[in-house]
């Protein structure tokens, strides 16, 4: 068999699928995957690391009468194909040489080859050399711009995937994704004051993205940020108005809310939002899409990871909820169509619903008007990460902070975790501005770490907990 | 026995390693190697959710030009093609060694390895598993009426794999067995917010495993949070359970990393060492070999033997972890702590937090008997965003109780925040019994003026 997953695959896969048909699976899905992945770090004004690596497998699933089975495999032969199978329908108590009256297997369809016109982006991406030298050079800009830094970093990271998925409703695609992630951060200490600001930017589907990245704005960005937060005071706790930028802000919305539309929460049961469609859930404000192309954007697919091309979900409209975010599983057990939202790691996870490009969509205010609606109150100019629990409880960390005092940006603040809960929150974004942007991130959950974006124009929060000192 | 299918051969795999090195050039390698076997189970209100499996494997190479620069390069593939691409790549890798710091084979890659009693178990497979795991449920389920689903479940059970070798000869491998069980329920009353609890056992086998334990541990948690109430704004006493207080270590283990140290993003500096970082009255192990720790490996990434380290003895900086390179930076041994990279990489395996008993804190606190009012925190979430490991600070959600005249009520969302030096050289008092959880070892933890934030 080739290296590279082509219309040669057909007959084995189709045995494979045949196998678990006859066996008595309701259906059976082969993922195969080959990657290429680059990793580059440079401290100071020296690369000091260079990781390539190279991975190859498959993820087997049946479903049996809503359950399913998986088993996921680094040998790609036909024999330890055929072994994995047997394991997974075992798992549900089918023998593949025992025939049942299975769903017919009619055979595979004719390929969708979305990886047909990226045939050449691995090539086209940068060499380690020209990798090598544009962190270099982003670092010898933060020396340039920045003040009392202790470290300077830059890294970058090149993921390159080539999938094929097939399965017994004859659904038979491949694709070549590539994700190119390029971040610089950097610890400032003076005495006993110190501020540590990371800023990452990344695409898809650009394999000259790092050619075309402007390094010294992008060095100047955080050195003004660790500039501006090295002195900064810790922020007094309590609840207010807080007011969060565009971009990362979209972290909001995405632990608060986003999480809680995949079909995989209300499988467990965990999502106050099941029952609510054509509800209203969150302030009329509020319109938010979770999209699968958003050109060029982290989070974009031209297929998900069960083969089926990505549509644009209105997940909320002025308030409403409109739909969940679905994959295969999530549909079979839920009910809720398929969104092209089934995404995984790799191989080794079976494929849940998960957002793609996430954001809430742009209001008609100024963000300057945001602000100047709040006496007191917390801006949040960029945000870390975050996370949401089992009962809805999300939070998140806000890595740049300001007061806001009689509608103006006054001191800078950090050490910031807002927390709430979403059935609470989301009736309380209030105002949204007229500047929607994206921002490049990784969310962690369920089938894996994916690529994702989050977004959102400014926003305002009417009220909120900041936890702090 | 790992299965014929998915097993390593070491000394098959040196050999290949060395034919095709001795074609390319490459006089010096090293090679870390790993493969396992696993199955685990979810269901959902008594109905399996999913079953899986996987094998997987994967080598690290890393191989040393000619200039002496390294170059690493990992991969899942170990047919002789993907040792070939994967020796390959570190060859070509190697040209953007630092030659500022160059990683060498460990001076104890060799030396004897210390004994581990962690007896292979028999795998029990998927389907005794599925039984297990679906009458725990049925029973966590039965305990309490507001406890309707437990959303987050699994049984798994794992045989594992690993080696190291180098063109030096030195050649360590090991296999181990390994099974984990965790229930997080979520209950519900009429007209309240949904609170959740659960808890995790592991152990060799799936068949030693305290279900028991760990549906009780949940339904005690998960009942405990029901009668909520939020908490007011302000500076508490606070006690931090030993899984809480691990947790919070762990965030900040970056302040006993050598690695970390030398890269200048480590709170401790490299003179660090001999200076006072916490109370008098604390110490803290690094334990890797310690008889609770069911993941111990007998060597590090580089082959380096495990041993116990002491990092505080007496509220004093004692040692650092280290790796071979950040060894030969300090003048000391390795320590065992290290991975495999161009850049090595270091890390805790397994922390002890105990008393100096020649010291003592001057307060008997019990979290068991104290009227309060202190804040007792069970479980800190959000690490990975609330911890700034750089400049010490902390602000990090939690799930826990206000206990005032003795009444013990749950805390509504709430954050704690504060510093992790002024946390450890602030501890009141630890607890004299010590308790073994999946994080490591450790008392309560009882540090007062902590600021808690609430809803309130």
């Amino acid at each position: 068999m080739t290296n590279a997953f082509s219309n040669q695959w057909r007959g084995l896969l189709e045995s494979l699928l045949h196998r678990g048909s006859t066996a008595g699976a309701d259906l059976v899905e082969v993922f195969l995957e080959g990657t290429d992945h680059i990793g580059l770090l440079a401290e100071q004004d020296r690369i000091t690391s260079v990781t390539p690596s190279f991975a190859r497998g498959a993820g087997l699933r049946v479903f049996r009468d809503g359950r399913d089975g998986f088993v996921s495999t680094n040998d790609l032969s036909e024999a330890g194909l055929q072994r994995a199978l047997d394991q997974a329908l075992a798992m549900l108590g089918l023998e593949a040489q025992q025939l049942t009256s299975a769903a017919a297997f009619e055979g595979l369809k004719q390929l969708t080859d979305h990886g047909l016109t990226k045939a050449d982006w691995l090539g086209r991406c940068p060499s380690l050399d020209q990798a090598s030298q544009c962190l270099l050079q982003g670092t010898a800009h933060l020396d340039r711009l920045g003040q009392h830094l202790q470290v300077r970093r830059g890294s970058y990271a090149r993921d390159w995937q080539e999938v094929m998925v097939a399965a017994s409703d004859g659904t038979f695609a491949r694709d070549i994704r590539l994700h190119q992630s390029t971040g610089l951060s950097v610890l400032a200490a003076d005495g006993d004051h110190r501020s540590s600001i990371g800023r990452r930017y990344g695409s898809s589907d650009r394999p000259d993205d790092l050619r075309d990245w402007d390094s010294e704005a992008s060095a100047a960005e955080v050195c003004t940020s660790a500039g501006t937060m090295l002195r900064a005071d810790y922020v007094d706790a309590g609840q207010m108005p807080a007011v969060l930028a565009n971009r990362f802000g979209g972290v909001i919305f995405h632990e608060a809310c986003g999480h809680l539309l995949e079909t995989t929460q209300i499988e467990r049961g965990t999502t106050p939002f099941a029952d609510r469609v054509g509800e209203l859930i969150a302030h009329p404000a509020v319109t938010a899409i979770d999209e699968g192309l958003s050109g060029g954007s982290f989070g974009s697919l031209s297929m998900d990871d069960e083969g089926m091309e990505p549509e644009r979900t209105v997940l909320i409209k002025d308030g409403v909820l409109q739909r969940f975010i679905s994959d295969r599983a999530g549909e079979l057990r839920t009910g809720h169509k398929r969104t092209g939202s089934g995404r995984r790691q790799s191989h080794a996870f079976a494929a849940a619903s998960r957002m793609r490009n996430t954001f809430i969509d742009a209001g008609s205010h100024t963000p300057e008007q945001l602000i100047e609606s709040v006496d007191q109150g917390l801006y949040c100019k960029a945000m870390g990460g975050g996370s949401v629990g089992p009962t809805g409880q999300f939070n998140f960390s806000v890595e740049e902070g300001y007061l806001i005092e009689n509608g103006k940006l006054t001191k800078p603040v950090k050490g910031a975790t807002l927390i709430g809960d979403a059935k609470e929150v989301m009736p309380r974004i209030s105002m949204c501005a007229n500047d929607l942007e994206l921002a490049a991130g990784f969310c962690g959950s369920v089938s894996g770490s994916v690529f994702v974006t989050v977004g959102q124009p400014h926003i305002k929060v009417d009220s909120i907990t900041v936890g702090g000192r | 026995m790992m299965s014929n299918n998915n097993s390593l051969n070491a000394s098959d795999l040196r050999d290949r390693l060395q034919a095709l090195a001795s074609r390319e050039g490459i006089r010096r390698w090293d090679l870390g190697a790993a493969c396992s076997d696993d199955c685990s189970v979810q269901v959902d209100r008594g109905e399996a959710k999913q079953l899986k499996a996987s094998q997987r494997s994967s080598i690290t190479v890393r191989v040393w030009n000619n200039d002496g620069l390294v170059g690493i390069t990992s991969t899942t593939d170990l047919s002789d093609g993907g040792l070939e691409q994967a020796l390959v790549g570190a060859h070509t890798a190697s040209r953007f060694g630092n030659p500022e710091e160059i990683p060498q084979f460990s001076p104890l890659a060799t030396a004897p390895l210390p004994e581990l009693d962690r007896p292979l178990q028999p795998r029990q497979g998927i389907l005794p598993l599925l039984d297990t795991l679906r009458d725990a449920e049925a029973d966590l389920l039965g305990r309490h009426p507001a406890i309707q689903t437990v959303p987050y479940n699994g049984l798994s059970e794992s045989l594992s794999q690993s080696l190291y070798l180098n063109s030096d000869g030195a050649l360590r491998q090991m296999e181990r067995t390994q099974a984990s069980l965790y229930l997080y329920a979520r209950a519900e009353e009429a007209g309240r917010k949904p609170r959740s609890g659960g808890a995790v056992r592991l152990g060799l086998g799936s068949s030693e495993l305290d279900v028991q334990g760990c549906i009780s541990e949940a339904v005690d948690r998960t009942v405990s949070h029901l009668d909520y109430r939020p908490i007011e704004t302000g500076s508490y006493r606070v006690c931090f359970t030993p899984e809480a207080f691990l947790s919070l270590l762990g965030a900040f283990s970056s302040m006993f990393n050598a690695r970390s140290v030398l890269d200048g993003v480590s709170l401790s500096q490299r003179d660090s060492i001999g200076s006072d970082v916490s109370v008098p009255f604390l110490n803290l192990h690094d334990d890797g070999l310690h008889p609770g720790h069911i993941s111990a490996a007998a060597f590090d990434g580089e082959g380096t033997p495990t041993r116990r380290l002491s990092l505080i003895e007496g509220g004093t900086l004692q040692n650092f972890l280290h790796s071979e390179a950040t060894a030969r930076a300090f003048s000391v041994e390795p320590t065992g702590h290290a991975g495999l990279g161009a850049k090595v990489s270091v890390g805790p395996d397994w922390f002890v937090v105990g008393s100096n008993p020649q010291v003592s804190s001057g307060n008997s606190l019990n979290h068991r008997t104290e009227s309060g009012p202190f804040v007792l925190i069970e479980d800190l979430s959000a690490l990975h965003a609330g911890v700034k490991a750089t400049q010490g600070s902390f602000s990090l959600p939690f799930d826990g109780w206000l206990v005032n005249n003795g009444e013990r009520v749950s805390v509504e969302a709430a954050t704690v925040a504060g510093d992790i030096r002024s946390v450890l050289s602030g501890i009141a008092h630890l607890e004299a019994e010590s308790e073994v959880t999946h994080r490591g070892v450790s008392p309560h933890v009882w540090v007062d003026e902590l600021s808690i934030t609430g809803e309130a």
